[in-house]
C-alpha cells in the first residue's frame, strides 16, 4: 500500500498506522426528521473510528444515506456511506459518488443490496445495472484514474477509501475466499464481513484468506453483532438469508434466564472481540448492535477498544 | 419458448365489457405448446365468456379462430375476412401477437387474454421455467450455460450475493441459487478457475435499455 493516503480517512488513517480498528452502524430514519440521527450520533461518539450509515437496508425506505451522512459529520463524526446497487444505475451512482466526496465523506461501501422482495415496497423494479464488484471497480476507476466508466475524464476526482462486505458463511463455502479476491482484483480497500458467530468456520475462512496472502492487500474487519434476546438470535438463525448461528450459542442464549439475556448477548459479542483481535489478518471489527446503539460503547469498552486512537 | 399465462378471467371480462361480437384468437405457436393460447384454450375460454355474458343478461357471440402464428404477417392476414363480423379481438397469444394483431388492423380493438411472462422451457408437461432474459449478449460460455441474468435475483454477473444458503437464493427457499448452479457446473467441467475472471460492467445496450431491438438479415430484404 502506497505512502500516499488514498481518501485521509480516519479509518483509513487507523488502518494504515496498524492499529486495530472499530467501526460501528448507525441506521437512517424513516422520516425527515436529522434529530433521529442526531441521538444515534450522541450515543456513538467517540465509540468506534467511522460509522457505517446503511442505504435503504432490507429495502425499506428511509433518509438517504448521503444526506444523513451529511448529518453525521455535522456531529463531528466519520460516516461510510453505504451505496447498494439495487436502486440505481450508473449515472445515478456515479453522480451521488461525487456528491458524497463534495460533501465531505471519505468511506464507502459498496454493497449489491438486500432483494426488494424484503422491504416495504416489494413491487418496485430493481436496478443492478452494475454489481457490488463492478462498483467497486467503478470507485477506484473514478479515483485512481480520474475517470468515469463511461471513460470521460473527471475533473475534481472523488478522494474515497473503498470498502465492501463479505459474507463467509455464505454459500457456496469454497467461492467465498476466490470472490473476495476479485473484491481485491477490484480495488476494494477494506472489508466489513458479516455478523460472525460461528467463530470456527469464520477462521477457516480465515485462514484461506491468510494462505492467499489477501489480508497484505486488503484490510479485513470482522462483524460483531450483540444478541438483544434469544428471540433475537432464534430469528437470526432462522430468518435471515446467509446467517450462520451454531446451536450452542443458541443454547446458551436459551438456558440464561430473560433478564440477563441482553448480558448474555454482550458478553458474547465481546468475546467474539477478543478472538478476532487475536485471529491473523484481522484487522478490526465492524460492530452492528441494531437499533441498540447504546452498547456499541459497553462492547467496544469491554473489549479494550476505547478511547479510540485521535489520528 | 415464450411462456403466457392467462389472465384472470374477471380482468378479462372487464376488457370485453360493451363487445357484443368478439373474435377470440388463439396462435398455434408457444403458448399451444405451453397450453394457454392455442386452440384448445380458445375453445374452453370462449365457452366461459359465452356463459358468463349469458348470465349476465349480455349474450355475446364469438368467433373463434386459431392461426398458425400471431407474430407472422402471411397468417395474421388470414382473419382479415371474418373482421367484419367482430368489433374486437380477444388475443391468446403472446404480447408480441397482441402488438402485430393490432399493428395490422387499425380500427379493430385488440385485447390480450394472457400474460406474457417468460422466454424459458417445460422441465415437464405443464410445468414451465424462464431461462433467458434476452439480454442480446450470450455470457453462457463464461458460466458454464447457466444465465446469472436469467436466473440470479439480482442479475449478478460476478457470484453470488451473501443471501445464497445451501444452493438456494435468498428470496425464496424454492428457487435456485444460480450462482450455485454455476459453480457446481464449473466444477464438474473443471473450469473453476474462470470464476475470478472479473465480468467487466454490462453493456445493456443489446438489452431492450437501448430501445425497442430488431434482427433484420440482409439478404433477405431484396
Amino acid at each position: 500500500m502506497s505512502e500516499e493516503y488514498k481518501s485521509g480517512s480516519k479509518l483509513e488513517k487507523v488502518l494504515r498506522a496498524g492499529q486495530f480498528a472499530v467501526t460501528g452502524e448507525c441506521g437512517p430514519p424513516r422520516g425527515a426528521d436529522p434529530e433521529v440521527i442526531k441521538k444515534k450520533c450522541a450515543l456513538l461518539k467517540d465509540k468506534a473510528d467511522a460509522f457505517n450509515i446503511t442505504d435503504n437496508q432490507t429495502s425499506v425506505v428511509r433518509m438517504s444515506s448521503i444526506a444523513s451522512s451529511v448529518i453525521m459529520m455535522q456531529e463531528g463524526m466519520e460516516p461510510v456511506m453505504q451505496m447498494v446497487c439495487r436502486d440505481r444505475n450508473r449515472i445515478a451512482i456515479q453522480s451521488d459518488i461525487l456528491g458524497g466526496a463534495a460533501l465531505g465523506v471519505k468511506n464507502m461501501l459498496c454493497l449489491s443490496g438486500d432483494h426488494q422482495k424484503f422491504g416495504d415496497h416489494p413491487q418496485s423494479k430493481n436496478v443492478f445495472d452494475l454489481d457490488s464488484i463492478q462498483l467497486i471497480h467503478t470507485v477506484k476507476k473514478m479515483r485512481d484514474e480520474h475517470k468515469f466508466l463511461g471513460g470521460d475524464e473527471i475533473k475534481g476526482a472523488p478522494k474515497l477509501f473503498i470498502g465492501a462486505a463479505e459474507n463467509p458463511f455464505a454459500d457456496p463455502f469454497e467461492i467465498r475466499v476466490p470472490r473476495l479476491a476479485k473484491k481485491v482484483a477490484a480495488g476494494v480497500d477494506f472489508i466489513q464481513t458479516q455478523c460472525i458467530f460461528n467463530l470456527p468456520k469464520f477462521e477457516e475462512w480465515m485462514k484461506q484468506v491468510v494462505d492467499r496472502g489477501l489480508h497484505e492487500k486488503v484490510y479485513i474487519l470482522g462483524g460483531v453483532t450483540p444478541f438483544k434476546s434469544f428471540g433475537m438470535a432464534k430469528y437470526m438463525a432462522n430468518n435471515v438469508p446467509g446467517m450462520d448461528v451454531p446451536e450452542e450459542l443458541l443454547k446458551r442464549m436459551k438456558d440464561t434466564p430473560k433478564e440477563k439475556q441482553a448480558e448474555e448477548g454482550i458478553n458474547i459479542a465481546v468475546e467474539t472481540c477478543f478472538k478476532l483481535k487475536e485471529m491473523k489478518g484481522v484487522a478490526g471489527v465492524h460492530l452492528m448492535a441494531i437499533e441498540w446503539e447504546e452498547k456499541v460503547g459497553e462492547i467496544a469498552q469491554k473489549a479494550g477498544f476505547l478511547p479510540r486512537p485521535q489520528l | 419458448m415464450v411462456i403466457g399465462e392467462r389472465k384472470p378471467f374477471d380482468e378479462i371480462m372487464k376488457m370485453i365489457e360493451g363487445h357484443n361480437k368478439i373474435m377470440v384468437l388463439g396462435c398455434g405457436g408457444c403458448v399451444t405448446v405451453c397450453l394457454t393460447g392455442g386452440h384448445d384454450e380458445v375453445r374452453v375460454l370462449s365457452s366461459q365468456l359465452r356463459m358468463a355474458r349469458d348470465k349476465d343478461g349480455k349474450p355475446v357471440e364469438i368467433i373463434e379462430k386459431t392461426i398458425e402464428r400471431q407474430c407472422d404477417p402471411e397468417y395474421i392476414e388470414g382473419v382479415q375476412a371474418l373482421l367484419p363480423e367482430v368489433d374486437a379481438i380477444l388475443s391468446m397469444a403472446c404480447g408480441a401477437g397482441v402488438n402485430f394483431m393490432a399493428e395490422t388492423y387499425s380500427g379493430m380493438a385488440v385485447y390480450p387474454a394472457l400474460n406474457t411472462t417468460f422466454v424459458g422451457g417445460s422441465k415437464k408437461e405443464g410445468y414451465y421455467v424462464e431461462r433467458c432474459q434476452t439480454c442480446g449478449d450470450c455470457k453462457l460460455y463464461f458460466t458454464a450455460g447457466i444465465c446469472p441474468i436469467a436466473r440470479c435475483s439480482k442479475s449478478l454477473l460476478n457470484g453470488p450475493c451473501g443471501g445464497s444458503t445451501k444452493g438456494k437464493c435468498e428470496i425464496d427457499s424454492e428457487v435456485d441459487c444460480a450462482w450455485q448452479l454455476i459453480i457446481d457446473r464449473l466444477k464438474s467441467l473443471n473450469q473453476m478457475d474462470r470464476y475470478e475472471d472479473f465480468m467487466a460492467v454490462n453493456d445493456w445496450r443489446s438489452n431492450r435499455d437501448g430501445g425497442p431491438r430488431k434482427m433484420i438479415r440482409e439478404d433477405f430484404q431484396r
